[in-house]
Order: structure tokens, then sequence, then C-alpha cells
């Protein structure tokens, strides 16, 4: 029997780390939010790496934290260790990550739910959506309840028809033996949603009393402390190490020994797994002539024995698993926890999104996570907030938030998806972003604050807060370029200590800057400004001035990029009466349905060829004509 | 909003036993249809066949040409549409009224290089194998029409290509460092990306070198003759351009230069300059002095500087020694068939080491000796005969020029200490230029080597 559950403005399906940031951006813009999840213990739970961040990947963390989000202030709560990585290289590729105490991550984030005003956080199994005229009005859940909804967001992870493959052994699981959930699935396919069977992995867990430390090498945190959210102000300073130790010959000749009884190998998984994130026993089929990888002995948490034992993702079945252990230096005579396992689920292809993440068959309907085929909790997130965002403006008859290419990873990430779609679970790399140099780890909040701050998600204060930071940097700045270091003994001796050439001349400040040796603290010693400026005020000007000519060059680039996102294609195009464009291009093109030239460039199978036949109609005017006359389809070629 | 059917005679004006008028577009067969008297309706014919049979006025019914008639249908066609390509006797009467005929029924006269486009807009073709096909039909020499070819086969694309491969790799190994700042991957020192930089640079300044070659090969060498008047320079153009075919330059639409001609010699297309100046009275030459031949030779590429072996030097002769110094420059030192007058040490000593050549145009004398010159000069020797990858493209060639700029903004960034992912910016850019050329920037390709060359995983 069906009961009337509720009437909300916006209902999440799920509360992993999707689910989460969806239900908090929407109900902390207003809107009436509920929250339902096959499991309350499972809320914001890590299945996998017990890690937030790391290129690319913590750069979205700081996005999100940017628009108001949760993840960063959660997990500068709850980690155990934080390193800044890639500090050798340039500004544009260092990137935070953090160790989490996943338990402590999971009960922090459940409390913040649960204290946020708007969002109702329940325990349910969502096994049908209410769908009238194309436009979605509701959810139907296991128990019967029935809750009627303007908008709805489903985040459901590896939970759907999700299958757990350990060796010949499979079952019907979510991840970690949680429930699957099964009906779901199905029943998107009956709305007409075309899905996809994606596969992921993870490695078994040890304890941590039977590792033999000694025999691996030590991987501490940063000495200094660091924090993701720009709220943040009080740092852990307590810090636990994570461990690096080596597979080796016997290793390897143990799992090709045993390839017979892998999945991977026998036939029996269906779904595609990401190269990112290969199993252990795929490394060694693939890449043979490696004689050693690394694996990461990574601690779960403060209050736990078990250790995630990461580089040995595998299926293989338990007890190669253990023997597979026993090879690995330290690992001698290491306790198994939990077994490694595959797990298949099922994914929503994402080319039938708008950028906005509402689906373009059902309106109000939108899916954020893993569904929409990617793997990470930080992809996850970064798509959650949006997709909360754009529910949440939804309900209030406001356009969406869309992020560029240019502005942000979280917008690289999503026009990736839903223009060309993906073909295994999709990984950010700072590769995929044409513009790494301007989306920074370290210049987020100054990319982002103001949109956070136009949509409600970011307080006066802090926006104050950042305003302030702003005129300051444009202050130091200003003044370096207008300030001359003179050629005194001081100087030359500060030149001396940097390694630098000795000055020949007056020099202007920021000039000076530019060289590779120079910091900003070199330049503020012999030209202090008033006022000392803040650690992130001059980390700024240092990048701003150091950099220039890259940012500039980066600029033009994005320049001529809007100048393609501004010619807008209608949603409606009939493709197949534009004659010179391939056919290839047509029928990509149709799916896809991009809003711009730029989207439309960018749609895989979509040459420059078919680009220039777009921009010659769009100049001529020939898109509207095509629009409103039916006949002129049928009268084409081939 | 079908691309309408277009015409245009496709052959050489005026040259060869045969002139085709070429149609192309939906109407095609329909219009030549119209025209088209033989055994079978064109309609009903099949598709890459030739037909044998008249075109006739459909006005008057009057004959006016007795025609082989191609029938392609699309898509198995240069264009991927209907082509008819209508063979004609040669000559230009016959086979303009044709033309005349095809566009009064229907057809659009096309505009130069249109049927490649349409080839290229029609999915048929890439981009460089479209330019490729672009020169092809502005080629003026035997050769030009060599490196066309070459091009089109993509032996350029082959070697860009090769290029692009050596950075992708080097950009994936950045890459591996900075989105997997642990995994075990050796570390892309500035040493390593200084070694690939340089090699990337040198290679497309090697290619860059052929371009100066390939774009003579289409444009032809601008050659100008001087000398005092009576040396005998009108008599040097007669023998060049008799000695070698004239080469027709008409592209339809544009009226020939009557003030160049171009001829080519054992394979260099000279474009010689103000013919019409020499060939009409030397005595104006002489009026206009000096002046004039400072214009020319700053427009030539190739000075050809005649003295006369009867006489003296006189100071007009070292006036346009020195006006023609540092130039690409061919001494010819004419009428050897009369005594010598003219003191050669004086001439050794200005011609700084440029090549001379004696002749006597009036009895044919020394005119191989000037094209073995010629030749020599421009091919300097160096050039294997069968490589033939110049890049004779504009395109291509301010795209290489760009793509230098930017490996060398890589290799001056490393000078300067700069962080590899900076560095990596212009190698990035360098191998998007290059792409361009070929027609394919895409960048998924980095992320498949990223996976293919390293083994990454949790």
């Amino acid at each position: 029997m069906n009961y009337h559950g509720g009437d909300y403005d916006v209902i999440v399906i799920g509360a992993g780390h999707a689910g989460v940031e969806a239900g908090l951006a929407a109900a902390r813009m207003g809107a009436d939010t509920l929250m339902l999840t096959l499991n309350l213990d499972a809320v914001a739970y890590m299945p996998c790496n017990p890690s937030v961040g790391g290129p690319a990947k913590g750069i979205v963390v700081r996005e999100i934290d940017a628009l108001g989000g949760e993840m960063g202030r959660n997990i500068d709560k709850t980690h155990i260790q934080m390193r800044m990585l890639n500090t050798g290289k340039g500004p544009a590729v260092r990137a935070l990550r953090a160790q989490a105490d996943k338990y402590l991550y999971q009960h922090e984030m459940k409390k913040t739910i649960e204290e946020t005003e708007n969002l109702m956080l329940r325990q349910g199994m969502v096994e049908e959506l209410i769908v009238e005229d194309g436009e979605v009005k509701g959810v139907v859940t296991q128990t019967g309840a029935k809750y009627n909804a303007k908008t709805v967001i489903i985040t459901t992870g590896t939970y759907l028809r999700g299958k757990v493959i350990i060796g010949d052994l499979a079952y019907e699981s979510g991840p970690n033996n949680m429930q699957p959930s099964v009906n779901l699935s199905y029943h998107l396919q009956d709305l007409g949603f075309e899905m996809v069977r994606f596969k992921t992995g993870t490695p078994p867990r040890v304890n941590s009393n039977t590792i033999d430390y000694s025999k691996t090498e030590i991987q501490p945190g940063d000495d200094v402390p660091r924090a993701f959210s720009y709220e943040t102000t009080k740092y852990i300073t307590d810090q636990l190490p994570c461990w690096l130790t080596y597979t080796n010959e016997e290793t390897h000749h143990l799992i090709n020994n045993n390839l017979d009884r892998s999945p991977m190998y026998s036939g029996m998984i269906e779904g595609t797994g990401p190269r990112y994130c290969p199993s252990i026993e795929d490394k060694i089929v693939r890449f043979n002539d490696k004689p050693r990888h690394q694996v990461f002995l990574e601690p779960e948490g403060r209050n736990t024995q078990e250790v995630y034992v990461q580089g040995l993702s595998t299926s293989l079945p338990e007890d190669v698993q253990m023997k597979i252990l026993k090879t690995v230096p330290g690992l001698e005579n290491a306790r198994m926890m939990r077994a490694g396992y595959a797990i298949e689920y099922d994914a929503m292809v994402p080319t039938q999104l708008w950028p906005s993440l509402e689906t373009k068959k059902i309106k109000g309907l939108f899916t954020a996570g893993q569904i929409n085929g990617t793997s990470g909790y930080e992809e996850a997130a970064g798509q959650g907030v949006m997709a909360g965002i754009n529910a949440a403006l939804s309900v209030q008859g406001k356009d969406p938030l869309i992020l560029d290419r240019s502005e942000a990873y979280i917008g690289v990430l999503i026009d990736d998806l839903v223009t060309k779609g993906t073909n295994e679970p999709y990984r950010l790399l700072t590769s995929r972003a044409e513009y790494r140099l301007l989306l920074r780890h370290d210049n987020a909040d100054l990319r982002l604050t103001e949109t956070g701050h136009k949509i409600g998600l970011i307080s006066e204060e802090r926006y104050e807060r950042f305003l302030e930071k702003n005129r300051e940097i444009d202050k130091e700045i200003k003044r370096l370029k207008n300030t001359v270091i003179k050629m005194t003994d001081e100087a030359q001796k500060v030149m001396e200590e940097a390694g630098t050439a000795a000055l020949k001349d007056a020099i202007n400040a920021a000039v000076l800057l530019k060289r590779p040796e120079i910091t900003y603290g070199h330049v503020a010693k012999l030209v202090p400004p008033e006022a000392p400026v803040n650690e992130d005020v001059a980390e700024q000007v240092e990048i701003q001035i150091k950099y220039e000519g890259y940012i500039a060059k980066q600029m033009e680039q994005v320049e001529k990029l809007k100048k393609m996102e501004n010619k807008k294609l209608p949603e409606d195009l009939d493709y197949s009466a534009i004659n010179g464009l391939a056919i290839e291009a047509r029928q990509k093109l149709a799916e896809v349905k991009p809003l711009s030239v730029a989207q439309a460039s960018r749609v895989s199978g979509v040459n420059p060829s078919d680009v220039s036949v777009l921009l010659v109609y769009l100049e001529q005017g020939r898109l509207k004509k095509i629009n409103s006359s039916e006949e002129s389809s049928s009268s084409l070629a081939e | 909003m079908e691309l309408d059917t277009i015409a245009a005679i496709s052959t050489p004006m005026g040259e060869g036993a045969i002139a085709i008028v070429r149609l192309s577009g939906k109407d095609a067969v329909e219009i030549a249809g119209r025209l088209y008297k033989g055994k079978i309706r064109l309609e009903e014919a099949a598709t890459h066949t030739i037909n044998y049979g008249h075109i006739s006025d459909p006005a008057t019914g009057e004959v006016v040409e007795e025609v082989m008639v191609s029938i392609l249908r699309a898509p198995r066609t240069f264009t991927k549409e209907d082509i008819i390509e209508i063979n004609c006797h040669g000559g230009i009467v016959s086979v303009n009224k044709v033309l005349q005929l095809v566009l009064k029924e229907g057809a659009r006269l096309a505009e130069p290089g249109e049927f490649t486009k349409r080839a290229f807009l029609n999915g048929r073709i890439d981009l460089s194998q479209a330019e490729g096909v672009m020169d092809l039909i502005r080629s003026k020499t035997d050769r030009a029409m060599k490196v066309a070819l070459s091009q089109m086969e993509g032996k350029l694309s082959t070697r860009i290509q090769k290029l692009r491969q050596a950075l992708l790799e080097t950009v994936a190994h950045v890459e591996v460092n900075i989105d997997y700042p642990e995994y075990d991957a050796e570390e892309m020192t500035l040493d390593l990306l200084r070694e690939k930089s340089e090699f990337v640079k040198n290679d497309i300044e090697k290619l860059l070198q052929t371009a100066q070659q390939g774009k003579i090969l289409r444009d032809g060498l601008s050659t100008v003759i001087i000398g005092r008047p009576n040396v005998g320079k009108s008599s040097l153009l007669n023998s060049l351009v008799h000695d070698n075919r004239a080469i027709v330059t008409d592209v339809p639409g544009t009226t020939r230069d009557v003030l160049e001609e171009y001829v080519n010699v054992r394979g260099v297309p000279l474009r010689l300059l103000d013919t019409a100046g020499i060939r009409e009275t030397e005595d104006v030459v002489e009026k206009i002095g000096v002046e004039r031949s400072r214009k020319l030779v700053n427009e030539a590429e190739l000075v050809l500087l005649v003295l006369n072996f009867n006489e003296e030097l006189t100071p007009a002769d070292e006036e346009l020694f020195r006006i023609s110094e540092g130039r690409d420059r061919i001494i010819i030192i004419n009428k050897t068939d009369l005594p010598q007058n003219i003191d050669m040490d004086r001439v050794t000593e200005l011609k700084e080491g440029q090549p001379l050549v004696t002749t006597s145009l009036l009895k044919d004398e020394g005119l191989d000796e000037l094209e073995e010159a010629i030749k020599q000069l421009f091919f300097s020797g160096n050039i294997e005969s069968g490589d033939l990858t110049y890049v004779s493209n504009s395109r291509h060639i301010a795209l290489l020029n760009q793509a230098h700029t930017t490996i060398s903004d890589a290799l001056e960034a490393i000078e300067s200490g700069m962080p590899v992912d900076m560095v990596q910016i212009d190698i990035t850019k360098t191998w998007d230029l290059l792409g361009e050329v070929i027609g394919d920037s895409v960048h998924e390709s980095l992320i498949d080597q990223l996976f293919s060359q390293f083994c990454l995983g949790k």
C-alpha cells in the first residue's frame, strides 16, 4: 500500500559524496529538501581509498568549497594526514591530498546534514520515479512512501544493480556488502534512459598490528598545517603516516599462475573498468616488463587497525589474495581483514544530460556522481554540488549555473561528460583541462566565490573577506610594479642568498620577482609593504607576477573560446537538414544537442570541417531557416 | 538546403587535345542530360561509365560539339556528389560554348578550387589533403605537381605525425609526473625536455627550409633580366621562352598578367618580371635607367645580369652590379661570337663568387650552361631526388612558423628555469599547432598515451 510521505522542492536519492553535496546545497539555498538513502550508516561512506584530493581532484575540493560545498570543510575536520603534492613543480599543478579517517568523515558529514535547516535525512530505497508529461513529480520507495517533489536528483553511485565479484564468486551487492538498488535501474531503463555497465574494484584491507613497517618506507604528512577550506581556522597537527612497499617477481609469478582464476580473464566480468585504476592482475598482464609495482599502506582511521593496501586492487579469489599479500615486504605475516573485490554497476550514458546535469528526457530530473559514469569521491561531490544548485535554481525559476572549461575543473568534468560521454569510469586529470594554469589550487576562491555568493551559498561575512583579499592582492601587485629596488649591499646579499645573479643596476620589484629563484619574501624583505600582507595574498602576488606572461597567453585563448561559446545553437536544431555535415557528425550532434558551437566542436566525431560548416550556416542565418522549414530535411541526399 | 550544382572548365585553357567541362551537384546528371544526345539517355547510363554522343543547344537544336561524357554518381566521386565530365575537343571556342549551355541550364560557375572545397566539406578529404589539392590546381610545373601529389598522399602528414608522436610521449611523461606524483616513473627533467624540444625544433626548421623551395615551386621564382641596352636581354628572354615550354597561368576569371611570363627551366619555374618592358623597346630601359632596374631587382628572387663580351665594362654595368649585390644572381656574358673587350678580371672581382656563364645567344651557344646554373642555384645540389616533402602551402608554413616560435619559447623557458609544467604549456601548444597542419587536434589521444605508456592504478 502506498502512502503519502510528504511534499518537497528537491529529493536527493542517495547520500554518498554526490548526494550529500546536492542535498546540502539545495537546502542551504532554501529549497525544502529530502535525502533518501538505503542505509543511514552509509552517509558519505568511502568504500574504497581513504583519501580525498590529489592532482585535479584536490582542486575540485577547493572549488566545491568556494561554491559553499561541504567536502573541504569536512575533510579538514577529519583527516589523519595532509600533503601538498607537486611542490617542486609550478603553481598550476600543486594539489593538496588528505588521508581521511573514513569513519570520522562519515560521522561528521552526517552530523552536518542533521543540523542543516530545510534538510530531511531519511532511510529508504527509491524504486520508482513519478513522471507526468515528461516532468518528474516525485518518488516512490520500497516501503510504499510516495513523496512529491518539484525536482529529483539521482546519486546512486555503484549501487544500481551492483554485483560484487571475488574470484569465481559473484553476488548482487552494493559496495562492501551494502544492499544493492535493483528496481530503480530497470525503472530508469523503462523510462527510456540508456544505461551502461561499468566496473571498478578495491584492494584488500589488512590488520596494522600484523604489518612489519620496518621493511617499508615511511610517508609522513607535511609539517606545515594545511587545509582545503577557505573557512578552516583550526588545524589538525597530530598526523599519522602512510607507508610504501613494493610487489616483486614472486608476486607477479603468483598472479600469473592464478590468472585462470581471475574473473577478469575468465570472462565473468562484463563491465568496463577504468584504465587508470587497473587491478594488480591487469597491471601485471599489461606491463609485464615492469619488475615491481608500488604498494601504499594507508590507515583507514584513528580508531581502527584496518589498513588499505593501495596498489593491490584485485578480484582474484580470496585464497590467492592472501598469498599475494604474503609476497610483499612488510606484509609477510599480514592478516587480511577484508578481501578485495571487483564491483559491476549500472551507469547512465551521460550525453543524455544537459550541462546543468538535468536529463534531456525528463524535466526536473538530475543525476550526479558515479551514475553519470565518473569515479572518485571528488568528481562525485563536484557534480553533486552543481546538481543541488541547479535543482534549487530550477525550483526558484532561475537559469541553471553552468561553469565553463576556463572557470573550473568542475566545468571541465561536466562538459566532458555531457559532450563526449565516456566509455570507462571517468577520472579527472589535470591534462583534461586546457587552461590549467588558470584553474589553480590556490585561486579557486578567486574564481568561484563571487558565483557562490550570488547563488546564496557563501555568507556575507566570507564574501567580505574575499573582497578584502582581492583588494589587497591588487594593491600589492600595483605597489611592486611601481617600486624600484636600488643596488644596495643589502640587495646584493639577498640576491646571493637566493642564489640568483647580482643586480647590475636598480631594478623594478615586479621584474625582479619574475626571476625563478626569487620569492615574494625576498622582495618584501628589500621593499616591505606598509603592513605585512597575509600569506595567501603573498602567494597570489608572487604567482600572478611570476607567471604573468603564461597567464596572459591562456587568457587570450580563453577569449577565443568564449567567442565560440557565445555562438549559441538552438536546442532543437535539425542537424540532419544541414548539408555538408558528415553523417557521423549529424548523428552525434543530434544526440548531444550542444548549446554552442564551442561545445559542438568538442563532440567526438565532429571534425573541424563540420564546425566550419556550422559556422558558415550560422553566419548566413541559415540555421533559423532550417529550423522553420520541415520539408527541407526530406530533400536530403544519402 | 542542398549545395547547388557547379560547373567549370577543368582543363587548362587552349592547351591539349581535349578540354573537359565538369559538373558537380545533385542536378549534374539532369542538366547534362538535357544537352546530351547519345545511344541512351544520360539518366539511364550506369555510373562510372563514359558515353559517346553530342551536345546540342536545346533552344535551337543545333549540335555544338561531339563529346564523350563520363557519369560518376555519388558518393564514390571526388566531391561525393554526382559528377559529370564532358570531354570536348581541345581549343577554346567549343568548350566555352558547352560551358555556357551548362550554365544556361541551371549550373553555377564554380569558384576556383570549389570542387575541392566540396570534397572537403563532404568529408571526402582532410584539410591538408584539401590544401594539397588547392596547390595542385595552381601548380605551375611538373615538379610542383609532384610536390602537391606527395603532400596529398600524406607524406607531410606522416612526417608531422612522427613529430607529434615524439611530443606526445614527452608530454605524457610530464603529465604522469603531475597527475601521479608518487608513481615511480622517472621524473621528466628539464634536461630531458630540452633534448626533446631541440630535436623537434630542428625538424621543424628542416621542414621550413623546404617551404621556401615549395613556395618557389608553386609561385615561380621571380626573376629579372637586367643589363645595358643591346647586351641581349631580349634575345635571352626569347631563348628562355622558346627553349622551354611556356606555362599557362590563367585561372578562370583572372586575366593574364602581360608583364610576367612563366617558363619552366629544368624543373625550376621562373616567373620572368617586366617581360613587356624588355620586349617593347630596349631604349625605354635606358631612359628610365637604373631606378627601374633597382625596383625590379628588389622584387626579384633571381637576378640575371647580362654583360657584353664585346664591350668594356661601363659605369652603368658597375652600377647594375652594385644594385644587385647580395642577391641570388647569375652573370651572363653574351656575344662571345664577337671579339673580347671586357675585362674578365674585373668581372670576376665584381661577381663575388656567383655563377658566371658565357653565351652567344645569336649562335644558340651557352644556353644549356645557363639553365644548368639556374637549376644548381635553386636546388643547391642537396635535394634527394625522391624527397619531395616540401611544405608548399602558406597556411602550413604559417603554422610551422608558429610551432617554431612555441617550441623556441619552451626552450627559452627551460633556460630560465621555469617549472616543467610551464614548459609543457608551450610543448603542448606546439603539438596542437602541428596537429592543425594535418587537421587533427584531438586531445583525447594524450589521455590514451598516458595510460598506454605508464602503468597507473590504485
